[in-house]
């Protein structure tokens, strides 16, 4: 009740470094986890990865519902999990505050005895929790509602009730998993715009986990992405966006993206195709270009473009004004054109076309 | 409706002479008699029975025959006796019924499947066991005699835990199922909160299964009140101090058939008054 809320004081003082330091492996009979965490005091990271990676498995894992089967856990300092020492702190005892994806908001409890539950459980008077649960509900600007039950707030309103009850319990580790997942599209951008605000006021780490790539983006100051368990990239969510190290990130971010061996200014794939690009590089290597920077033709151009390939149109999807063109052949990959461009081209699935890119639009990257 | 009102034309207008014709008309719609027939039977079958008590009772004389002491002290006993078998059901029995929901316990399967034995066992056989285990000279009896000078059985606390064997499995069922429905993550949620497994319980598992204890407490008092076998064997059959009503109904209808119709009258109106209250407050909650 009363050892978790003494660690803030230490550790603000203790100031720089790392608030949290976590190497988390889990490991069952059909899937493993291993992931090294660290981030300093005021950090938002985001877990980025596919359905089934292991991101939630790693957010349990931290807030203590899971058990480590090895590693360990500290933040601010202070070993919470280490089963080496056969040491657990339970989930009721870390500085931890979680928003759930569907927000678990205690149905039979108003608004403000959800945000009171933490701090009355903390050992606070009734009539305490409840003022301090009052100041959280105004801060997220939902002071009107403080008496309506959880099943008849909005998503948005559940949403910031649900971060107020996690704030409230004043946690040194802020987790959220899939916070806007629930939410539309129309009130997702307002939230994002509000969670990002509270996220940036608050000083200490915060971790989500999403599959958004945009809310990743928006909401971190960090992304650690996720396959199978393992990390298979991180960084700032420019450097991930701007190169991507596997399919799943150049996917989420709208990239095509091959894996090769550059000599000098072309990257050699393994099937032995080349594309020319203009960074000069050697060893292993990725390219990557976006889907608009290639131009498609029915016959094949009198171009002095060098990446010139025959493909096959196997989907166009309409993307907002753009049309997303599937193309199968040596080199598969994404186009966009306008409705007018496909509409002049003739294309259906199945079409034969030539498609270009400019190497001046391509990007290489060491692997 | 309108099935109902074609169904009952078609018995009336072709008897059995013609079945196709009924069935060119209706098609999928009708209701096929051979479901029907053992349909309406079966209702008849557990209506008429309360239909021929209403109408055999002696509405003359049942003022007379309800204001009676005897009366009296048997619904107020059998009242006393099935509130405080349902208090104890709720006390022992939902905690029961949270570590079979919650728990990894060893053997649960097997414990289950022992605290359900009451629901099938001939409650006459539960007198008995209860008998050999609490009374005089049973294993837990004898030694409660001795050391406490506590003597269980013929008593009305001997009506107490007959009707509670009985009646508490119907409450950790239903407790059990409502625990089976509610989201445990609820609880997760309130241990990243800071609760105890105890208070999380307490503050969060309990309000929101509340229907369903209420609902397994409502069977359980139901069960409790109707208990006969069981308590007539432990607690035996002393007018005030362990002759519940049902027990009355019974000695009544050797001696005097109007007043057990008059006494099982008044259990009807209880029974009902249940089903009302358990409806409108309960059944509509999952």
């Amino acid at each position: 009740m009363n050892t978790p809320m003494d660690t803030p004081n230490t550790a603000s003082t203790s100031g720089a470094g790392t608030a949290l330091d976590a190497r988390l492996r889990v490991d069952r009979p059909a899937f493993s986890l291993d992931l090294t965490l660290a981030a300093a005091p005021g950090e938002v990271i985001a877990l980025l990865g596919p359905n089934g990676a292991g991101k939630s498995t790693a957010l349990r894992a931290l807030a203590g519902l899971l058990p480590l089967t090895g590693g360990h856990l500290r933040l601010d300092d202070r070993l919470l999990e280490d089963p080496d020492q056969r040491l657990h702190t339970p989930a009721e005892e870390r500085p931890v505050g979680v928003v759930f994806q569907d927000y678990l908001l205690f149905p039979h409890l108003s608004a403000l005895d959800n945000v009171a539950f933490g701090p009355r459980c903390q050992g606070l008077p009734k009539r305490a929790a409840r003022a301090e649960a009052a100041t959280w509900l105004e801060r997220m600007g939902l002071a009107d509602h403080a008496s309506v039950r959880p099943g008849r707030l909005s998503g948005g309103q559940a949403q910031r009730v649900a971060l107020a009850r996690a704030l409230a319990v004043r946690p040194r580790l802020l987790l959220l998993d899939e916070p806007l997942a629930a939410l539309d599209a129309r009130t997702r951008l307002d939230v994002r715009a509000q969670l990002r605000r509270h996220l940036t006021e608050f000083e200490a780490v915060a971790v989500l986990v999403t599959h958004d790539p945009l809310d990743a983006m928006v909401l971190a100051d960090r992304l650690v992405v996720i396959e199978d368990g393992h990390e298979v990239q991180s960084g700032s969510p420019a450097e991930v966006a701007r190169r991507p190290r596997t399919d799943y990130i150049a996917r989420l971010v709208g990239l095509n993206l091959y894996q090769g061996r550059a000599e000098g200014t072309r990257v050699v794939l393994p099937d032995g195709l080349a594309i020319a690009t203009v960074e000069e590089l050697s060893g292993p290597a990725f390219v990557a270009f976006p889907p608009s920077a290639v131009t498609l033709y029915r016959e094949r151009p009198q171009s002095s473009a060098r990446n010139l390939w025959q493909a096959e149109v196997t989907g166009l999807d309409l993307h907002g004004d753009r049309v997303r063109a599937e193309l199968a052949g040596d080199l598969p990959m994404a186009a966009d054109l306008t409705p007018a461009a496909v509409a002049e081209l003739g294309l259906a699935p199945g079409a034969a076309v030539w498609a270009s890119v400019k190497a001046t639009q391509t990007h290489a990257y060491p692997a | 409706m309108r099935n109902r009102t074609t169904g009952r034309d078609r018995r009336g207008t072709n008897g059995g002479s013609a079945p196709a014709l009924p069935r060119r008309r209706q098609g999928a719609h009708r209701i096929p008699v051979t479901l029907l027939l053992p349909a309406l039977l079966g209702l008849a079958f557990l209506i008429l029975p309360l239909v021929g008590l209403l109408v055999r009772a002696p509405w003359s004389g049942l003022s007379e025959q309800l204001t009676s002491t005897a009366v009296w002290d048997a619904l107020r006993l059998s009242l006393i006796s099935a509130t405080a078998a349902t208090a104890v059901s709720l006390v022992l029995g939902v905690p029961l019924a949270w570590l079979l929901a919650r728990t990894e316990l060893p053997g649960r399967r097997v414990v289950r499947a022992l605290v359900t034995l009451p629901l099938v066992l001939p409650p006459v056989v539960g007198g008995v066991a209860l008998l050999l285990v609490l009374g005089r000279r049973g294993i837990v009896g004898s030694w409660l005699d001795s050391a406490f000078g506590i003597t269980l059985p013929f008593t009305t606390t001997g009506v107490v835990i007959a009707e509670a064997f009985v009646a508490m499995p119907f409450l950790v069922i239903s407790v059990e199922g409502a625990l089976r429905a509610a989201d445990p993550r609820y609880e997760e949620a309130a241990a990243t909160l800071g609760a105890s497994r105890l208070t999380a319980f307490r503050r969060v598992t309990l309000p929101m299964i509340a229907p369903g204890i209420a609902a397994g407490a409502v069977l359980a008092w139901a069960r409790a009140l109707g208990e006969f076998g069981a308590t007539i064997t432990f607690a035996g059959n002393f007018p005030g101090r362990t002759q519940t009503m049902p027990l009355a109904v019974y000695l009544a209808m050797e001696s005097d058939p109007q007043a057990a119709i008059a006494l099982s009258l008044v259990l009807l109106v209880v029974s009902v008054a249940v089903l009302v209250g358990l409806r409108d407050r309960w059944m509509s909650t999952p």
